[in-house]
């Protein structure tokens, strides 16, 4: 396989090439290699796991020597784009940014489909999950976990009325996690109770010959109830329903996770109501795994309402426990979740859980205070278990509306799901085995009347696929108007004609979004920002986000829309970046050619980190090549620092600017180039600007040396200075 | 069913319990709720079930899926589709399972099938 390097793209058909002979590397569930006590950087970790060999660390890294510490916990991405190919793309973003868990969507209606389906063609809100696309994907994690260094768990679903071929499929190609929970089926997918049972045991048992991850369905009531916190003790029997019947299907409970979410969020006292439940959960299972996943119930189209909701809710798993962090992209509330949103997800998590790192050991539950609401919570589930065995066992209860019912039990309120026990999708289709049933394959679940003396069920027949990969029957392609070859051609055109387009989900989909404000109230600045948008060109404009900042004062609108042209990539003018000289060099000129510098933050700004960062040795600033420089400090007045290099002979004045309000750093950067000429000084100094909405042009344009913007290191700027002298002496 | 949160009354007789002892009677019923639930997947199967069978046995998605539809609608899932291709192979002194399975779609051979097996036996 070949190695993909970090600044090239990922090539699909390297990936698509000789799939039909790929074999997976490993089977089973990886968890992430602790390092107790890790040391990055000037700081030392409690809950951290082996560091990456490539990533992208959070935005505040580089003030930290762009340390990028792992948490200890498994963190998940999920993606759906529903294309395979721009699937792996954002796999390999979130691998960067930390994810070590993918979770593939299905496509919409995938569960009912019975049997599998093949080929690459697209999906709705996730992806037809086929052996190809499986392979592929696998294939191309492979390469990503190679790049990023760390194994990468590869997930899906084993629902619907397919799941234990389903499960075969995933042992195959080397799938390493998986939904599994017949009550999902049962509630939320229709599908016939027994028929859901039946195979869920079939399924289980395969995944627990394969080591896969088994993660349970009990967070979706959660996320159907109306008042979601009343289902608290349905939530604990979900679990145990799912957890014992895995246990009893085959599974290790070291390989069974239970799906646990905060299940209210703000304005209600979320932590008063969610923590309790958080500890119940860990008591009752001891010995399980826990995945934490974060509220989607009460996520809106609100991008930073649903991350202030998710630190929230990873706070709870650093002050109870996780073994896997889940994300939810900020965006689930608004759209198909875009890359920039998965990464954001991921980013949050990371963010979290770094921040909490060693919190326990500050600040510790009231166990006793605590331990009331924990046993009230339990002694409810049990109420709850003592009425299904009442009216007759699950399916009864089912049939009579048990679950996602909206009473806090034993309070219901009669509006639960109700299926029947003979009922819905497939109903009719599970037969008793007879006493002749026989199945000549390896792990196989349940009765099996196989002949005496065999020492593996598939010796019967010569060996099965489990025991040989080469037995597999790959399908390449079904239908010719829906593939990953047809879709790629488009992408290849565009690419031939160096033409881009802005993305969001597929490769130049051309959707782009927008965010502006009126002073007006809703109806009128929706219509005036949807207008706004047409008159920039754009097409198939939609408000995807309002908040009203106030009744009558103002509105603030999120448009998407879609661009309708492409850009050339030959006739972009991109700026020159200046390479800046060897530390040996600049060192050694300095050296020769003593400078002072003068320095300060300009007019009333008090923002002074990004030019201490230029100046000081410890940040790598020019400190460190021999100039000596003078400190002014913040919010010095234009004069004082020119009347300051005067009085101290100096040869360079750094002027740093962050604040921008009427165009203020315009202003003083004139204002410092005229009054320097007024004092007939002008010519002595080299005059250069700095800040993050700096650029050289601005800086020039405004009767400066030079300017420097975000991003600018101190070797930048006295290379610039070398260069700047070195013509002058000339 | 509508009633309203009895809680208080309903809880008395777990009150006097320990921690421990509440997490037991808590495992005690699930174990009871879930215990037939496995004996009815222990000796049940379905489509699903045995089309995994076949795809384990060497056989593609499509064939599998033809092949247990038409074993399901002749009343012989029961017996196992594995085992109605393997006992259908054996009777032919086929060697090559996916090749009989494949005879079984294309072909009708369910009387000789079923000559194969011993009758509804149900275990």
């Amino acid at each position: 396989m070949k190695k993909i390097k970090p600044n090239e793209k990922l090539n699909v058909e390297e990936i698509l090439k000789d799939l039909e002979h790929y074999v997976p590397r490993r089977r089973g569930w990886t968890w992430r290699k602790q390092k107790k006590n890790l040391k990055m950087g000037d700081y030392t970790y409690e809950q951290a796991s082996e560091p990456l060999k490539n990533s992208i660390p959070l935005p505040a890294a580089h003030y930290f020597d762009n340390i990028d510490p792992q948490p200890d916990v498994v963190i998940t991405s999920e993606i759906a784009s529903g294309r395979f190919e721009d699937d792996i793309r954002r796999m390999r973003m979130a691998a960067w940014h930390g994810a070590d868990h993918i979770m593939v969507i299905r496509t919409l209606g995938q569960s009912h489909i019975d049997g599998l389906i093949e080929g690459t063609p697209e999906g709705i809100g996730g992806i037809p999950i086929t052996r190809k696309q499986l392979r592929a994907t696998r294939k191309a994690l492979d390469m990503i976990e190679d790049e990023v260094g760390r194994p990468i768990n590869f997930h899906s679903y084993v629902s619907g009325v397919a799941g234990p071929e389903i499960a075969v499929l995933f042992a195959e190609e080397g799938v390493n996690g998986a939904h599994q929970d017949p009550q999902y089926n049962v509630l939320y997918r229709g599908i016939n109770p027994v028929r859901s049972f039946v195979d869920a045991a079939v399924a289980k048992h395969i995944m627990a010959w394969a080591g896969m991850l088994q993660i349970d369905g009990a967070h979706n009531a959660n996320a159907s109830a109306r008042i979601s916190w009343k289902v608290i003790p349905e939530l604990l029997v979900q679990h145990a329903i799912n957890s014992l019947y895995s246990v009893k299907s085959g599974m290790k409970k070291e390989n069974i996770a239970l799906s646990t979410v905060p299940p209210t969020a703000v304005p209600s006292p979320t932590m008063r109501i969610n923590l309790p439940y958080a500890v119940a959960v860990r008591e009752l299972f001891k010995g399980y795994k826990f995945r934490a996943q974060m509220n989607t119930r009460y996520i809106e189209s609100d991008l930073i309402d649903a991350t202030r909701m998710h630190m929230i809710d990873t706070f709870i798993s650093r002050l109870t426990s996780a073994d896997i962090q889940s994300t939810i992209t900020p965006d689930e509330g608004r759209n198909v979740p875009w890359h920039i949103n998965s990464i954001r997800g991921v980013e949050t998590a990371k963010h979290a859980l770094v921040g909490l790192d060693g919190i326990k050991n500050y600040v510790k539950l009231d166990e006793k205070k605590i331990n009331e609401k924990v046993r009230e919570l339990k002694m409810r589930a049990i109420l709850m278990l003592e009425d299904i065995i009442e009216v007759g066992g699950y399916f009864e209860a089912v049939e009579e509306g048990f679950f996602v019912d909206n009473g806090y039990y034993p309070e219901r309120m009669g509006d639960g799901i109700k299926r029947k026990k003979n009922g819905e999708i497939a109903a009719g289709t599970v037969v008793p085995r007879d006493k002749e049933y026989m199945a000549p394959v390896c792990h196989h679940f349940g009765y099996n009347n196989l002949p005496q003396g065999l020492e593996k069920a598939c010796d019967l027949i010569g060996g099965c696929t489990l025991c040989d990969h080469s037995k597999i029957k790959y399908i390449d392609e079904l239908d010719e108007s829906d593939n990953v070859n047809i879709r790629l051609n488009d992408v290849e055109k565009m690419k031939e004609k160096n033409l881009l387009k802005p993305e969001v989900e597929w490769a130049n989909d051309g959707t782009i979004q927008i965010d502006m404000t009126f002073s007006e109230k809703e109806e009128i600045a929706e219509a005036a920002a949807i207008e706004t948008a047409k008159r920039m060109g754009l097409t198939d404009i939609n408000v995807i986000h309002k908040t009203i900042l106030h009744p009558a004062e103002g509105t603030y609108l999120e448009i998407k829309a879609k661009v309708p042209f492409a850009i050339d990539k030959t006739k972009l003018k991109i700026p020159e970046r200046v390479k800046p000289l060897s530390d040996n060099e600049i060192t050694q000129f300095f050296k020769e050619h003593p400078i002072t510098v003068v320095a300060g933050t300009v007019g009333n700004d008090e923002h002074s980190v990004g030019l201490r960062e230029i100046l000081d040795i410890k940040h790598g600033g020019i400190e460190k090549y021999g100039i000596s420089y003078i400190y002014l400090g913040t919010s010095v007045p234009v004069e004082k620092l020119i009347d300051a290099a005067v009085e101290t002979n100096a040869d360079v004045i750094f002027a740093s600017m962050i604040v921008t309000h009427n165009d203020v750093h315009i202003h003083n950067m004139k204002k410092l180039n005229e009054l320097a000429i007024e004092k007939g000084v002008r010519d002595r100094f080299i005059i250069v600007a700095g800040g993050t909405q700096i650029t050289n042009d601005l800086a020039k344009s405004s009767g400066m040396d030079a300017g420097f913007g975000r991003g600018t290191h101190g070797a930048d700027v006295a290379s610039f200075l070398v260069r700047k002298l070195r013509k002058r002496k000339s | 069913m509508v009633r309203s949160d009895d809680f208080d009354e309903r809880s008395v007789h777990l009150r006097n319990l320990s921690d421990e002892e509440l997490d037991k009677r808590f495992w005690e019923l699930v174990e009871q709720v879930v215990n037939p639930l496995v004996e009815l997947a222990k000796t049940h199967t379905s489509p699903s079930i045995e089309r995994s069978v076949l795809l384990r046995m060497g056989f593609d998605s499509l064939m599998a899926k033809s092949l247990v539809d038409k074993i399901f609608d002749q009343g012989l899932l029961g017996k196992g589709a594995g085992n109605v291709v393997y006992r259908f192979a054996k009777s032919k002194g086929m060697s090559d399972y996916v090749m009989a399975g494949k005879v079984l779609t294309e072909e009708d051979h369910w009387d000789e099938v079923r000559a194969l097996f011993n009758g509804s036996d149900q275990k």
